[in-house]
């Protein structure tokens, strides 16, 4: 076995060994409803995004602008850049039912929004 | 304006007070200013680098190459300012202390000043790549609310720069015979705070789980987005809704650099003669 080989196989080994350790976690991901927010003249559309309480949320955040914003939520615990004219992927939750708000940092001013799970 | 001034603040004065406690620490250290400026200057051009790609970061790993990237070089600082402290603890005591021979004189300029010049360069490299980000859209937009906006950036700048010269000099009050155990120990809380960081990122990206988010709930006594909340964020990664994971990175990080600083502790015979080195 060369060297290569053996990096390969021991990383492997770590993969596999984290894997397991995280399957739990994991698993919680099988339970996934997808959301979509779109980033538009610095607002969010839609503003309130409506998810079940209780599933994983995959939200996909598209921005329609050139410029680059950053979603942001303390209700969350999230941060993200989303460069111009890209999309970005978040997972969270399950959420209990509340709302939970978030905003575009770099215009916070027009770029709010809300989660409402229920 | 006030906005952008606050956003910019908050990101300047997180590599700004990295950069205040490196100088302090290495007072009277011949060649650090080349090194730190160095490290400020690459961490600009990385800074402008990462905004550029930022598109293509976020795309690696399933749209989760954002967190891994930034996870990756926080415990990568980590590692270096831990490795810098033990390396201060076995050798640098001795050779502040003791000067006995121009050999160890000499291995004063061993000092791994490129370890703390790379940690600068990490700092404002991630900080600045929001920066970089957050000024090029308003100069995109364009129109007179930009210019407005790009002074409000000009003034956080300025007020971050102000405020991390503070602490250098606040830092610079202290004997020097106490500096070394003070900047160690501010250096020992960086490091478990931006590993805490690394563990809000990797939860993120799904690929540690919280355990327990938050674990408590602070921000009523001291908000985090407000100035003091983000200087102490800063300096000694204060959170105020932590989960419990960002605990165990925080506590697991202070220990054991800790107690690696304390395993490579050399007894100090005369601890005032530092002070008669310099």
């Amino acid at each position: 076995m060369n060297h290569a080989n053996a990096i390969r196989t021991v990383t492997a080994a770590l993969l596999l060994a984290g894997a397991g350790l995280f399957a739990n976690h994991a698993a919680l991901a099988e339970d996934t409803v997808n959301a979509t927010v779109v980033i538009k003249d610095h607002k969010f559309d839609p503003a309130e995004i409506r998810v079940p309480a209780g599933k994983t949320i995959r939200l996909t955040v598209r921005n329609d602008d050139a410029t680059p914003e950053e979603f942001e939520s303390h209700d969350l615990d999230l941060e993200k850049i989303v460069p111009g004219g890209a999309s970005i992927i978040l997972v969270f939750g399950p959420l209990k039912a509340g709302s939970y708000n978030f905003v575009g940092e770099f215009n916070e001013d027009s770029a709010k929004g809300l989660i409402v799970a229920e | 304006m006030l906005a952008t001034a606050l956003i910019v603040f908050r990101e300047t004065i997180e590599a700004g007070l990295i950069v205040g406690i490196v100088l302090a620490a290495t007072r009277g250290v011949a060649g650090r200013g080349r090194w730190v400026m160095t490290g400020i200057g690459a961490g600009i051009a990385g800074a402008c680098v990462v905004a550029a790609f930022a598109g293509s970061i976020a795309g690696f790993m399933e749209g989760m190459g954002q967190e891994l990237f930034n996870a990756m070089i926080l415990l990568f600082a980590v590692i270096l300012l831990g490795w810098h402290n033990v390396w201060m603890e076995r050798h640098g005591r001795e050779m502040a202390t003791e000067l006995r021979s121009v050999g160890q004189s000499v291995s004063a300029g061993a000092r791994p000043l490129y370890v703390l010049a790379i940690v600068i360069g990490i700092a404002v490299l991630r900080e600045g790549a929001e920066v970089v980000l957050l000024l090029y859209g308003i100069a995109a937009g364009g129109g007179t609310r930009a210019a407005g906006m790009l002074a409000g950036g000009g003034l956080g700048l300025a007020g971050g720069a102000a405020l991390s010269t503070a602490l250098y000099l606040g830092l610079l009050v202290i004997p020097m015979r106490h500096l070394f155990n003070a900047t160690a120990a501010l250096i020992l809380l960086v490091a478990s705070g931006l590993a805490a960081q690394a563990a809000k990122l990797l939860i993120q990206a799904r690929i540690l789980p919280p355990l327990g988010q938050p674990l408590w709930d602070s921000n009523w006594l001291l908000a985090e987005n407000s100035i003091p909340g983000q200087i102490l964020h800063a300096l000694i990664g204060y959170v105020a809704r932590p989960s419990g994971l960002q605990l165990v990175f925080y506590v697991g990080t202070l220990l054991t650099i800790g107690g690696l600083m304390y395993l490579n502790r050399r007894p100090v015979a005369v601890a005032p003669a530092r002070a008669a080195a310099e």
